[in-house]
């Protein structure tokens, strides 16, 4: 689409694994981000964050922040050359501040009724993204492209009590939203926490309904100063499809970015 | 004094929108930190505030941040995760902050008869009287450094000095033998966690707590501190209560990441089902754990020096980071609790012992071997 400029440094490698032209839109719906306690993925977000909201694309974002207040994310970002509380006015990002989010309330009610609850919050939780984008899109909508992206998914289970259907039927509306209304959605998760057979159900299930998946590890020798963690993207050619490509490479978080490398290529 | 005040409000502010964090540590920068000793500014906008053990102070980067929480798995067998709760709680009645405990023990008034004071020498005399007369100090203290900042303006050397003296009132050490004085404790609010089978009651305690904390006016913040002892421990009777336990954790969380407060929750992690421990474990900001070692195993006493001397081992999981995406990385992580001359908490770091008959192939960890295992090995 746009001719594409010379490389500014090194070429990112996370970029080009996730076949992210600059301008255009992604060649993908849904990715998860996954990441564990030694390795925080929350960098991942910033990054998509920062890309999206970035000068030269005319994407939209709309954030729901479970994890982090705004305050945090303002911050971070800021760091990285991009000024949320700008882009929030420009009517191109809508923060979602979820921070509080409980279904359930202070007791634990009935059983159907309290069901009920985590329904209805959830379908009240679907409208809030869908009024965003909405809204995004009502004045000077030139066309840019939309990402929602959710930090994170845990938090969203801990607010629904537990409840893995709901959470699996909120996010089976939001992926058709995606074709629905033209955008993708990045959402970060906690891979560890899946460990019992329950638990690991929804994991498969949530690979199954994404294209791509960015997995944030420590280095199996254990966490460095130069080298953060690896990170693996794998893309596949359809949801629940076999995998199509596989990138695997190295990376250190700093303030203002990200650096992507090869392992061995560095220090 | 007016325009020292206004100096210091322009410095809090600054520091508030700062996005850079090279710029906070520049002496001038520093400079007008805020009058209240118990806090201490830090980069990216944070605030710190003692978590009583000097050392942990230092290896955290500053103390435990101010609207963090901090999370301690037990072990099983030993108490020592109630060795940084005292602590961390006596620093907060040192520096006059509200203190919120609770715990699974029938009686938490109790154990608070058994948090430590801050060691008096005459080394540190300034110390003892932060207890006595912490208020007016502090006021003599604030003007005293203002009235040293107009004659040395723009000297170096004077907000050194300054940052000395913040340093030195911003964590104490404790005398783990010397029980605090009742009329210092009785501020503390506690309240018993056992055989209360809803949470409910806790969340209204901590929110109250928050609430009815001052509000900070200008640069001078004030602090307050919530300490959970043994949050899912059985006794409290939250059996198949997981996610209304995690739901916990992410409200207080969440109510705290606003204000200027800090909670430190000890858990047992063994009545944790592992995929719960993972999400108790992602919820905390700083993760720490603390482990007993056993007393006669031979091959460790070989292996490490000061091996006698050590009461435990703390280990650093993860490191507050709010306001950034960097994650911290320690030189460091897993360091030996001993007891100082028999009374306070030093950390250190693991030394590998030189190995018999061959030392041109030993090689210590660290350099770090510094002057107390020496002493304390002579106490003993």
């Amino acid at each position: 689409m746009n001719p594409s400029p010379p490389p500014p440094r090194d070429p990112d490698l996370l970029e080009e694994a996730l076949g992210l032209g600059r301008g255009g839109s992604p060649p993908w719906r849904l990715a998860f981000v996954e990441d564990c306690v030694e390795t925080s993925g929350a960098f991942v977000l910033h990054h998509f964050l920062k890309r999206a909201l970035s000068t030269e694309g005319d994407g939209t974002v709309v954030f729901l922040g479970l994890a982090q207040p705004f305050s945090h994310y303002d911050r971070v970002l800021r760091k990285m050359g991009c000024n949320l509380s700008v882009q929030r006015n420009k009517n191109k990002l809508h923060f979602i501040d979820l921070l509080n989010l409980e279904f359930l309330g202070e007791r634990r009610l009935s059983n159907e009724k309290g069901e009920n609850d985590i329904e209805i919050g959830f379908m009240d939780l679907y409208n809030r993204i869908l009024r965003s984008i909405e809204a995004i899109r009502s004045k000077d909508y030139n066309g840019g492209w939309t990402t929602i992206i959710i930090d994170d998914l845990s938090h969203l289970e801990i607010a629904a009590h537990g409840s893995a259907k709901h959470v699996l039927d909120f996010l089976q509306y939001c992926r058709s939203l995606t074709s629905e209304m033209d955008c993708s959605l990045v959402i970060l998760n906690h891979e560890d926490i899946h460990s019992s057979d329950e638990a690991l159900q929804m994991l498969s299930h949530l690979d199954y309904i994404s294209d791509i998946l960015i997995k944030a590890e420590t280095l199996s020798t254990g966490i460095a100063a130069d080298v953060h963690g690896q990170m693996t993207v794998i893309i596949k050619d359809a949801p629940g499809g076999l995998i199509k490509k596989l990138h695997s490479f190295q990376f250190k978080v700093k303030e203002n970015g990200v650096e992507f490398f090869y392992p061995g290529s560095r220090f | 004094m007016a325009t020292a005040a206004d100096g210091r409000l322009q410095g809090a502010r600054s520091a508030n929108t700062s996005s850079f964090s090279r710029a906070r540590s520049s002496p001038s920068a520093v400079l007008p930190s805020p009058p209240n000793p118990g806090v201490k500014l830090g980069p990216n906008g944070a605030t710190f505030v003692s978590s009583g053990i000097p050392d942990l102070d230092r290896i955290l980067g500053g103390g435990f941040l101010l609207g963090s929480l901090v999370m301690v798995m037990e072990d099983a067998d030993a108490p020592h995760h109630l060795l940084l709760l005292r602590n961390f709680m006596s620093q907060g009645v040192v520096h006059r902050q509200p203190v919120l405990f609770a715990s699974p023990l029938r009686d938490p008034r109790a154990f608070l008869g058994t948090l430590p004071s801050p060691v008096s020498s005459s080394k540190e005399h300034r110390q003892r009287d932060t207890l006595v007369d912490h208020n007016q100090q502090d006021q003599e203290k604030g003007l005293r450094i203002a009235w040293q900042y107009k004659k040395y303006f723009g000297d170096q050397q004077s907000s050194q000095n300054h940052n000395r003296d913040v340093k030195q009132e911003f964590s104490n050490d404790f005398d783990l033998r010397k029980a605090l004085e009742r009329q210092h404790v009785q501020y503390i609010e506690s309240m018993s966690i056992q055989d209360i089978p809803h949470l409910t009651i806790l969340r209204d305690r901590c929110s109250n707590f928050l609430s009815g904390l001052p509000r900070s006016d200008g640069g001078n913040l004030s602090a307050g501190r919530i300490a959970i002892q043994s949050l899912c421990a059985p006794q409290c009777g939250y059996a198949e209560m997981d996610w209304d336990l995690v739901a916990f954790i992410r409200f207080l969380r969440s109510i705290i990441r606003s204000s200027n407060v800090v909670a430190v929750v000890t858990f047992p992690t063994s009545f944790l089902l592992p995929a719960f421990l993972k999400r108790w474990q992602h919820l905390a900001d700083t993760l720490l754990s603390v482990r007993a070692i056993p007393d006669e195993d031979k091959d460790m006493a070989k292996l490490l020096t000061g091996y006698q001397d050590m009461l435990g081992l703390l280990h650093v999981h993860k490191v507050a980071q709010n306001n950034s995406q960097v994650p911290t990385v320690l030189e460091a992580s897993t360091f030996s609790l001993k007891l100082q001359k028999r009374r306070s908490l030093v950390l250190e770091r693991l030394n590998q012992a030189p190995v018999e008959a061959s030392s041109g192939t030993s090689y210590s960890t660290s350099g770090t071997c510094s002057g107390p295992s020496k002493g304390s090995s002579l106490d003993f």
